[in-house]
């Protein structure tokens, strides 16, 4: 049970180099958050690829403006992690990504995957300046 | 993408230098593994000592050196994986796909 509020707020534009800054940023919340007492270091690599392929799928996803940006957002209060990643491009339908299958694998579309397995809830909603997929960790 | 290879008791060792295979670096990983193959080395290693993280793009990569060097009657196996990296090939199944060992002897004496 975590008692403490933290937010980060971070902007970057959309170019791939930047995923192992959000990536690790996650996992440095994950080794700094207080009395949680599951597995610290499986919490640190799982916060570090969902938001590597959040952001990933952000940058995939965004206009062709090299001025673009994704937005990701970290809010950890009582025993919810929240992270919000924005963008501003077409968007996609979450609810037609398929599960990957496992016995025919592809090279591709595991991303979405490991952020439905990996975290409690994923939701993507279109708004008419941006997109958000936003996803929730309960500590 | 840091990386060298070395020939090896017959096979194309590739060493990655990168402590992360993401998407930034995925797709020049990807083409080196393919140019391989392309060039007739079709029995690669893929040795991943120092990599602690990799993504989806980065299994994706794997997967498709893979499949070409299957495809090229070769065949593609992984060594030195750590734990959680290996845990990212269970969650999606890969595991049942590519051979992985502990080392490069034991790589060497099973592929033999």
């Amino acid at each position: 049970m975590c008692n403490s509020v933290l937010q980060v707020d971070v902007i970057i534009p959309t170019q791939t180099k930047y995923l192992d800054l959000i990536g690790s940023i996650g996992e440095h919340i994950a080794k700094d958050i207080e009395n949680f007492l599951g597995d610290r270091e499986a919490l640190a690599y799982h916060l570090n690829l969902v938001l590597t392929e959040a952001t990933t799928n952000a940058i995939k996803h965004a206009n062709n403006d090299p001025k673009d940006t994704v937005r990701i957002t970290i809010h950890i209060q009582d025993n919810e992690l929240n992270i919000k990643v924005y963008d501003h491009g077409q968007g996609f339908d979450l609810e037609s990504v398929p599960l990957p299958d496992f016995d025919q694998p592809r090279e591709s579309g595991m991303g979405i995957f490991f952020i439905r397995t990996l975290m409690d809830s994923v939701t993507y909603t279109k708004q008419p300046d941006c997109n958000i997929l936003e996803i929730i960790k309960y500590l | 993408m840091k990386l060298n290879l070395e020939k090896m008791n017959g096979y194309s060792v590739i060493f990655i230098h990168e402590e992360r295979i993401d998407a930034h670096n995925s797709p020049e990983l990807k083409e080196y593994i393919l140019h391989l193959i392309e060039q007739g080395d079709v029995n690669i290693i893929i040795q991943l000592e120092n990599v602690r993280f990799i993504d989806s793009s980065g299994l994706g990569a794997l997967l498709s050196g893979y499949k070409n060097a299957i495809a090229k009657s070769g065949k593609l196996a992984l060594a030195c994986c750590e734990q959680q990296v290996i845990s990212m090939f269970e969650l999606t199944r890969l595991n049942r796909v590519f051979e992985i060992y502990t080392d490069l002897k034991e790589a060497f004496d099973n592929e033999a």
